[in-house]
């Protein structure tokens, strides 16, 4: 082995240990995604016309990504790498087999015990779906093939060139979001007044149609070879020879353009995505006052959704004629400067006894005084005063003398959100760079310096309290007056926890990260209780939402669009470790030779 | 001596809940003078040190600052008076730059004319830190922390600057330069309060010392004294 050139592997050379143990993760996992009832019930959503479900999809991903992970180089320094040839395809091609077993050994359980007791979707309709509604042998052939084929395709994307992978790349996410993305499409060109194009690419009863399909993958794979990376290089050389006062102006270009498209766009779309936009921005307020509490002073707050909760009840209690015990009906204007002094009293109340504490012990309390608002909420003793689980109903629409903001006219909503979201960002950005701001990020790094440098932690933590809270209370305020009522239910804990994975998927401490975050999270999956982009998705969303965190602490803490203070920081840490203690020996062997 | 000490205990006692810390302790510190203060773990070392600060209040006895009693006044008024601290082991906000450490060292200070110049100053002192302004403090050297630290300290213009233990976690050569740094900063006027464990490095540089053993001061003496002291020799420097 000393120092051979690279040699081809030969085809039965394999590390067996390797494609076993990937096999047969790629098969539980097939098996689990079948029993946890995902390709039962998103059959119905079509992406290809009569060919491809995304029930379906979800199992043939599976043996893709396994075949792609188990003919991964293992790169060692010093070892040298056996070139990739047919070797890799086979060992993915045995990962795909794998799996496709255990869907096989599946359907022989489903057809020969009776397991719906515990599993209930251990049922015919499972068993139809796998079988292609035919014999096993039938099915388990289909599986087979496609195990082994979708493996091998999987293994195959090492060895493309990265052009062709590039395209490759293009077209299956090009496609997916065209497929996924049918009813956004759908709504735009309808807005816009362009019904023939989404009717060419869709078929009737949903789903792309074949034709347009194989014409999209064609556009969509081309499109890197036209681009070439221009696009890229015109940014870069702009970044780089652009003088100044250009970049300026052009910045406040861009951003006015922006500005201007969100502010236009929802006259053009429907009444759903308009829905599903101001539920956006409901989040999207939730999450950057959350921000400023985790992701910039560090206080890991579990019972977020309290403050949402006194937004919305403070709300209801000043402006609903239904209110139990007292009811002024006052403006919702009125109601709001009410709304900032009780989510201030809340946000010093529930702060001022966990300020103390650090860390875990934090998350735990802050967890518990989140359901203990809820339960009071819930509870008989203030059923009197705020309705108990019946909640108050009849929250009157905001009236803005001309406009009115009101949740059948979700547009209204949509704007109404989006002032408060911009008053949020530009209060968050300011706060950045503040004293204030400065003092949280002492406190998140290390806490007992800060005290040393002379920052009051106790003051500084409850300020982080008190500006998160009055912005979720913004969020809760108009999510009253948008749904027209208040119930102890609309404020679980799962607020709390979706909220703080908006957080950490967008990327925590910052602001654009947030927005993307909330965007995808809410947009797509949707929050606790509002059905996103994807509806089908509404039972699975939190095993989505778990999935996905693990996911993303696992390969990209720093979120989704991180502050490049925290990119720097997380992926350069090891070699930055090593490489000072590499400074610090040259250092010291310098010094030592001078002492010499 | 007639003159006020800066900082100054007065029969200081500490407690930790029942646990009883400091006993009795005497202390002065004389603007700018160098004294250390040795003893081993447990001796209390850094409980003096926090309550220097005031982020412990002693529970008998008088901590005086110029001369005034600040038991309760809280760690912001004695840092806006001159009373800084350069904490054990650096500890520097690792994920902010080193702009952004320094800043944070001046954080009671509203004089943005006088901050910048405390600025240029520090880089003319650690030419390297200038060179590493907008580089995470957590990716520094060892050596290059231990200015910066300095460096943050030095931002709130202090009279007296708290040193926890300069020369731990720092490899053999950069205690020699680290002392010598310290000497340097003193030599410009600054009072030095040094906690060491190592002994023989800070006896050598400062002009006084106390030995604390649980919680006592056991031995007061000058630096030259204490050096030649052979119980102290025994215990403290590893000689028999």
């Amino acid at each position: 082995m000393m120092n051979a050139p690279p040699i081809q592997k030969k085809l039965f050379d394999q590390n067996w240990k390797r494609i076993l143990f990937w096999g047969s993760i790629c098969a539980l996992t097939q098996v689990f995604i079948c029993l946890v009832g995902l390709p039962s019930e998103l059959n119905r959503r079509i992406l290809i016309e009569s060919t491809l479900s995304l029930g379906y999809l979800f199992i043939l991903w599976i043996p893709l990504v396994f075949g792609y992970v188990v003919s991964k180089m293992v790169k060692l320094e010093g070892i040298e790498n056996p070139k990739q040839g047919a070797a890799d395809l086979l060992s993915g091609a045995l990962t795909g087999l794998l799996g496709s077993l255990g869907l096989v050994l599946l359907m022989l359980g489903i057809d020969n015990l009776d397991m719906r007791d515990p599993l209930i979707n251990w049922n015919p309709k499972l068993f139809r779906l796998l079988t292609f509604e035919n014999s096993i042998g039938f099915g388990s052939l289909v599986w087979i093939a496609v195990g082994v084929g979708l493996g091998t395709v999987g293994a195959s994307l090492h060895q493309m060139s990265s052009q062709i992978r590039k395209m490759t790349a293009y077209a299956i996410f090009g496609l997916f979001s065209f497929a996924v993305l049918e009813d956004v499409i759908d709504d735009l060109s309808e807005g816009f007044r362009l019904e023939w194009l989404s009717d060419m690419i869709y078929a009737k009863k949903g789903g792309m149609t074949v034709t347009s399909m194989i014409v999209l993958a064609v556009v969509l794979a081309l499109l890197p070879l036209i681009v070439r990376g221009k696009f890229k290089n015109t940014v870069e050389r702009y970044r780089s020879e652009a003088k100044p006062e250009d970049k300026r102006r052009n910045s406040i270009a861009l951003f006015s353009i922006v500005a201007v498209l969100v502010l236009v766009l929802p006259w053009f779309l429907g009444g759903i995505i308009n829905e599903l936009l101001a539920n956006v921005g409901l989040f999207l307020l939730l999450a950057l006052g959350l921000n400023i509490v985790v992701g910039l002073a560090g206080l890991l707050d579990l019972g977020y959704v309290a403050f949402f909760a006194v937004g919305g009840y403070t709300t209801a209690v000043f402006t609903s004629p239904n209110s139990p015990w007292f009811s002024p009906e006052t403006h919702f204007g009125i109601s709001l400067l009410v709304v900032v002094v009780m989510a201030t009293l809340a946000g010093l109340l529930i702060g001022a006894p966990v300020i103390r504490m650090r860390g875990d012990y934090l998350a735990i309390v802050t967890l518990g005084f989140g359901e203990i608002i809820r339960l009071l909420f819930l509870s008989d003793w203030l059923k009197p005063y705020l309705g108990g689980s019946q909640g108050i109903t009849n929250i009157p629409a905001i009236d803005l003398g001309p406009w009115e903001v009101r949740g059948a006219d979700p547009r209204s909503v949509f704007y109404m959100v989006l002032a408060f979201c911009v008053l949020a960002i530009y209060v968050s950005w300011r706060l950045q760079a503040s004293r204030l701001g400065r003092s949280w990020m002492a406190i998140r790094e290390d806490e007992s310096v800060a005290e040393v440098m002379g920052i009051n932690t106790v003051n500084s933590k409850l300020m982080a309290f008190v500006v998160g809270a009055v912005l979720a209370s913004f969020s809760g305020a108009v999510l009253a007056a948008k749904v027209g009522s208040v119930f102890p239910k609309s404020f679980e804990i799962l607020v709390s926890i979706i909220i703080l994975v908006v957080v950490i998927v967008g990327g925590m401490g910052s602001i654009t990260g947030v927005m993307v975050g909330s965007l995808v999270l809410i947009g797509i999956l949707g929050g606790p209780r509002q059905p996103g982009l994807l509806q089908e998705f509404q039972n699975f969303k939190l095993l989505i939402y778990g999935a996905l965190l693990v996911f993303m602490m696992l390969k990209r803490p720093e979120g989704l669009v991180p502050t490049a203070r925290r990119t720097r920081e997380l992926h350069q840490e090891e070699y930055l470790q090593d490489a000072w203690l590499g400074d610090d020996e040259s250092e010291d062997r310098e010094e030592v030779g001078e002492q010499l | 001596m007639t003159e006020t000490a800066l900082l100054e205990f007065r029969s200081v006692n500490t407690h930790y809940g029942a646990v009883h810390i400091l006993k009795d302790v005497d202390l002065a510190i004389y603007p700018g003078e160098m004294v250390c203060l040795l003893g081993g773990n447990a001796s209390g070392k850094s409980t003096t040190l926090k309550t220097l600060l005031g982020m412990v209040t002693p529970t008998s006895g008088e901590v005086l600052l110029d001369g005034e009693v600040v038991n309760e006044k809280p760690t912001s008024y004695r840092v806006t008076n001159g009373v800084t601290m350069v904490p054990e082991n650096r500890r520097l906000f690792k994920r902010l730059t080193v702009k952004e450490n320094l800043e944070l060292g001046a954080y009671l200070r509203d004089d943005r004319e006088g901050i910048e110049e405390d600025l240029e100053n520090i880089y003319e002192l650690f030419p390297r830190v200038k060179e590493r302004l907008s580089q995470k403090a957590g990716t520094l050297s060892g050596g290059e922390q231990q200015m910066v630290a300095i460096g943050r300290a030095l931002m709130s213009r202090p009279r007296v600057l708290l040193m926890d233990e300069p020369s731990m976690g720092l490899a053999p050569a950069l205690v020699q330069q680290n002392f010598e740094l310290i000497q340097q900063i003193h030599e410009e006027g600054m009072a030095i309060f040094m906690v060491e464990q190592n002994a023989n490095m800070a006896l050598s540089i400062a002009d006084r010392g106390w030995v604390l053993q649980t919680g006592r001061v056991v031995l007061d003496d000058t630096a030259e004294a204490l050096l030649a002291n052979p119980e102290l020799r025994s215990s403290y420097l590893g000689e028999s």
